[in-house]
């Protein structure tokens, strides 16, 4: 077994790290989405550090909303988001700039259902 | 330099002081965390967990005040150590993270089910302050309960700071399950449950977690706190001293 130093929890973790390779001293990123009280999508707010999915929500709930701003709170790990690569923003999103006919603008609701 | 006051001894209002001042001194010993938690988000679960408990306070002692006409600040911060009456087990200092977990477990169970009690009080303030309160305990309970299975089935050192916190706290839960004569009174006009009523289903709570933390209670020893007397340890006083100092020097100071 081997023998950790007994540094102070609350000193700076990592400065034993070297210690033991075959433990990984970083805990992974992970993205935080929330959906406020009266929204109908969670809406990303931040980023938090966390060792697993129990905890990276727990730490959500403490960081993300402890000012009222949400009922139900998404963790994703920032690596298995796939994002857009902004080098293609051209070829991606320019083309829909002048396709009004993709837009439903020319259908009138009736009034029933006129609060969208 | 202010003058302290001096509250009335009645069953009733020492139970409700009791209460209060757990939840006064544990939120004191917790801010005390604040800046120098292991990682930034504990920090702020933590400084959230004594904000909640220092609200509970706030409700608790303005109850407890208005026999006496004394407000939540002048019980807060101009008693005599004698007259707070919180029991030793929160009072201790802050120790290191495993301490702070495993006290804030056993004490977070244990309020978790007085709240669920007094939600049937014939008080109807402390009903409406339990059925509040019982919410922030659970989550209270359900944080140190994950962190002291993280700990204790984790490294060889966190279990080793496990154990050594286990060895230092579990004697002071004892106090928590004793009955006095504030007890039946409280018991007797339905104010609240005798504190030892609580005890059986704690020791359910506390041994499911310590199981899956695998970590083992101690025996149960003689010894016995008696803060909840007004008798303290030795840290009481210094706890004090930084708590009231400022309003003390500035009396009713404010932000």
């Amino acid at each position: 077994m081997r023998d950790h130093q007994t540094n102070d929890l609350s000193a700076n973790p990592s400065a034993d790290a070297s210690a033991d390779a075959s433990i990984n001293h970083e805990w992974p990123l992970w993205e935080v989405f929330v959906r406020t009280k009266a929204g109908l999508d969670h809406k990303h707010c931040g980023s938090l550090h966390a060792a697993d999915p129990q905890l990276a929500i727990q730490l959500a709930r403490d960081v993300y909303t402890r000012r009222q701003e949400g009922c139900s709170v998404w963790v994703v790990r920032s690596d298995q988001i796939v994002a857009s690569d902004p080098a293609d923003k051209a070829m991606y999103f320019d083309p829909a700039e002048d396709k009004v006919y993709r837009h439903p603008t020319f259908y009138k609701l009736p009034p029933e259902v006129d609060h969208m | 330099m202010t003058a302290s006051i001096q509250i009335h001894h009645d069953p009733a209002t020492q139970y409700l002081l009791r209460l209060g001042d757990t939840c006064l001194i544990l939120g004191q010993r917790l801010g005390e965390w604040c800046g120098h938690a292991p990682v930034l988000e504990e920090d702020i679960a933590l400084a959230n967990i004594a904000l909640d408990l220092v609200g509970q306070a706030r409700a608790l002692l303005t109850h407890a005040g208005r026999s006496g006409g004394f407000d939540e600040d002048q019980l807060a911060f101009l008693r005599e150590e004698r007259d707070y009456l919180n029991p030793t087990l929160v009072e201790l200092p802050r120790g290191d993270f495993a301490f702070t977990v495993l006290r804030n477990l056993m004490v977070s169970t244990w309020l978790k089910l007085i709240w669920a009690a007094l939600a049937e009080s014939n008080d109807a303030e402390l009903a409406a302050i339990a059925g509040k309160a019982i919410k922030e305990a659970r989550y209270h309970q359900q944080h140190s309960a994950d962190w002291l299975v993280r700990l204790g089935d984790g490294t060889a050192e966190s279990k080793r700071r496990c154990d050594i916190a286990l060895s230092a706290l579990w004697r002071y839960a004892a106090e928590l399950f004793d009955d006095d004569a504030v007890d039946a009174a409280a018991h007797a006009t339905g104010l609240g449950p005798a504190w030892s009523s609580l005890h059986a289903q704690w020791r359910a709570e506390m041994a499911e977690v310590l199981a899956e933390a695998t970590l083992a209670a101690p025996e149960d020893s003689v010894f016995r706190s008696t803060g909840k007397r007004g008798v303290h340890s030795e840290h009481m006083g210094r706890l004090l001293a930084e708590m009231q100092h400022l309003q003390r020097s500035f009396p009713g100071g404010a932000w």
